[in-house]
């Protein structure tokens, strides 16, 4: 399947002497297996090397004869490395969490999820499980996972107790105060003032990864644009991508260029719909009416344009699933010229409003220092100077033609949050214009087929919240053995556990939506 | 400040008919906006429960807001308990930790009360169906009046299925 490489760049990795295999598709993926010292040694290598952990996960081949191993992603500046380790009998394997603290919950994720250990971890508490699968770990093979009787309660999640003169908890969730998804979020506080939030997450887990295992793999890219809604096309086109690198399939030029379409629709969508909320968490409702004026118009042209208004299902194996015909490219170009009017009238609005920057300026900060810690990515990232985009970065058809122009911030706080989000739609909207006048003629899609062997691939797209990956494994008899999904909201949501803290409980919903992370991306 | 009032000046009042919105989409506007005012005479408060969707019914809830569908200027409100409301909006395939939520939060809305599921997966389970960890729709877990489908449906939809649950009730007591 993939053809072994000695990429003499790849050099945090190339000192332990791994057996990494390049795998076939657009971006710098590479695969390899290691023992528990080089999977240890690795994961410090890469630290080193100011490289990130991605994500972690866990896979039982035993069905098809193989074992139980343990997998991790890390970015590093030549690309993506997927490292697995084979788990004995014990499964436990090392534990990442003393390098990148980011792998902490990942790791108890993969115990509830695979039943896999990781060896050393202080924390061992459940975190996706809340006690109601009556059937060990649901992804293990030969498990019927059902859930647990009618009557059962929710176990209780032992939260760490802050004590002291006049500390009092404030419980929220999980039903949220808003039209928002669930989790619960407990806040240890002395008067106004944040000492700790932790959070409790889990509640919208429905048991995605088990799902796709019932799908058929060119059908499974609907799931896979239903794990996190907002990033609808992020997800599909990763899965899509993952899919055709497994089978090793060329897809058309012209439906790359109309995924990358979709993609930046995406982006300027939700950041559109979050500078109005965020205005209107500052009490500028004015903000709000306006920005979700602009969101509605948008989505409306994508749902004529694209056939739907979040452009779901619009990414599918082998390219797009609609060609807009000239008369409506020229439409969405003539909306990016509108919008970035708007957009343009509506930063200075809010750049001259004191009242709103007064709320905005050193709110929920994170400095870079604690964000490089903490492995802070995607949207938040830039606003705390992590400078990491994949269309900058690691260059994949059609971005390579298009010199994406990076936004960052290093203050860290909900203004830089709000800047980023105003600086990058602009070169959306800038992207969008190119992407609509060069996309190259031709076919929107081709037929994939099943070869007929094992085969494995990751998609790795830079979403609008972040980067989002999906790992996956497809059998000899055309099944999905493993489709492991990853949102940028594992590494995000514990950051802004300490963005919060020393801020006011008032300002709570301001910093939180400033990240605007996700509930479904997360829990699965 | 003289920014934002040219804004909003330039834009007009929130209800007018905006750019490329048809008239078609105009007149289903204002008809179910006349027909909740008829049915309603009042506020209607409603509690949105994400009971374990993707969170793309969500935006759709959300945009009733924008000033197209201008939902709060009749007097619809979303609110903060359900001790306050008079119907549920609920959305996803209940998943399995959100089942007791789900319940609670049905037990504490004061009755007479409405639910009204939202999207394929509130409906029927949609793409997730039932499994160790998804109980599938809302039905499954508490009354629900209306259902409304889609994935996401779109605004219009949503509005429209609040409307036919207020009506049922409305038609349902004048029957008694």
């Amino acid at each position: 399947m993939a053809t072994p490489v000695s990429d003499p760049k790849l050099r945090p990795l190339s000192t332990l002497a791994l057996d990494l295999l390049r795998l076939p598709a657009a971006l710098p993926i590479w695969q390899g297996r290691v023992d528990a010292a080089r999977w240890l040694a690795a994961a410090h290598a890469v630290a080193e090397s100011s490289g990130r952990l991605i994500s972690v996960w866990g896979v039982d081949r035993s069905a098809a004869g193989g074992g139980m191993v343990a997998c991790a992603a890390y970015g590093v500046l030549e690309g993506l490395v997927w490292l697995e380790l084979l788990v004995g009998q014990t499964a436990a394997y090392p534990d990442l969490s003393g390098v990148f603290a980011c792998a902490g919950r990942m790791q108890r994720a993969t115990a509830d999820l695979s039943g896999l250990r990781a060896d050393g971890q202080s924390d061992t508490r459940a975190w996706l499980s809340h006690g109601l699968w009556a059937a060990g770990a649901p992804l293990q093979s030969g498990t019927l996972p059902v859930g647990s009787l009618p009557g059962t309660l929710p176990a209780d999640y032992p939260f760490v107790r802050v004590e002291g003169d006049g500390v009092h908890e404030i419980a929220v969730g999980p039903v949220h105060a808003g039209i928002i998804e669930p989790g619960h979020f407990r806040f240890s506080v002395v008067g106004e003032k944040v000492l700790r939030l932790e959070k409790h997450l889990g509640y919208t887990h429905k048991g995605i990864e088990r799902r796709f295992t019932e799908l058929a793999p060119l059908d499974a890219y609907r799931l896979a644009g239903r794990v996190s809604g907002d990033s609808t096309v992020a997800f599909a086109w990763a899965y899509c991508m993952a899919l055709e690198s497994a089978w090793q399939c060329d897809i058309p030029q012209r439906a790359v260029w109309l995924r990358a379409l979709m993609l930046e629709r995406e982006r300027v969508a939700n950041h559109l719909g979050d500078l109005g909320a965020l205005g209107n968490d500052a009490a500028l409702g004015f903000g709000l009416a306006q920005f979700s004026r602009l969101r509605e118009d948008w989505q409306r042209l994508s749902g004529e344009a694209l056939g739907h208004r979040f452009m779901m299902d619009c990414v599918v194996p082998g390219g797009v699933a609609i060609d807009p015909t000239p008369d409506l490219l020229l439409r969405l170009t003539q909306q990016c010229d509108a919008i970035e009017g708007e957009v343009r009238t509506l930063r200075t609005v809010y750049d001259e409003h004191a009242g709103l920057q007064d709320r905005f300026l050193t709110t929920g900060r994170v400095s870079p220092e604690l964000a490089a810690q903490l492995g802070l990515t995607g949207l938040a990232g830039r606003a705390s100077a992590q400078a990491f985009d994949l269309r900058c970065d690691q260059v994949w058809p059609p971005y390579d033609q298009l010199e994406v122009k990076m936004a960052t911030q290093r203050d860290g706080d909900v203004a830089a949050r709000v800047a980023v989000r105003f600086d990058e739609t602009l070169e959306s909207l800038r992207l969008l214009r190119r992407l609509c006048a060069g996309a190259p003629a031709g076919a929107i899609r081709v037929d994939m087929m099943a070869p007929g062997v094992p085969s494995v691939g990751i998609g790795w797209v830079e979403g609008w919240r972040g980067e989002v990956q999906v790992a996956l494994e497809i059998s000899a008899a055309n099944h999905i053995v493993r489709c492991h999904c990853h949102d940028p909201s594992w590494q995000n949501w514990p950051a802004l556990e300490h963005a919060v803290m020393g801020n006011i409980v008032p300002d709570f919903p301001l910093i939180n939506k400033s990240f605007n992370l996700s509930y479904s991306g997360h829990d699965l | 400040m003289w920014q934002i009032l040219r804004q909003v000046a330039r834009h007009g009042i929130l209800t007018e008919p905006p750019p490329r919105i048809e008239e078609v989409d105009r007149a289903r506007i204002d008809r179910i906006h006349a027909g909740l005012l008829e049915i309603l005479g009042q506020a209607l408060a409603i509690r949105a429960v994400d009971a374990g969707s993707c969170n793309g019914c969500e935006l759709e809830i959300q945009a009733l807001g924008n000033p197209y569908y201008n939902i709060e200027g009749l007097g619809i409100r979303f609110v903060a308990s359900p001790r306050h409301a008079d119907m549920l909006l609920v959305t996803g395939p209940v998943s399995r930790h959100m089942e007791e939520a789900l319940k609670r939060t049905y037990d504490a809305t004061p009755d007479p009360k409405l639910v009204v599921a939202v999207g394929d997966c509130g409906c029927d389970g949609g793409i997730f169906g039932e499994s160790y960890a998804s109980c599938g729709r809302v039905a499954n877990v508490i009354p629900v009046d209306v259902v409304v489908p889609g994935c996401p449906p779109p605004p219009m939809d949503i509005l429209r299925g609040i409307l036919s649950a207020v009506r049922q009730r409305a038609q349902a007591r004048a029957g008694r």
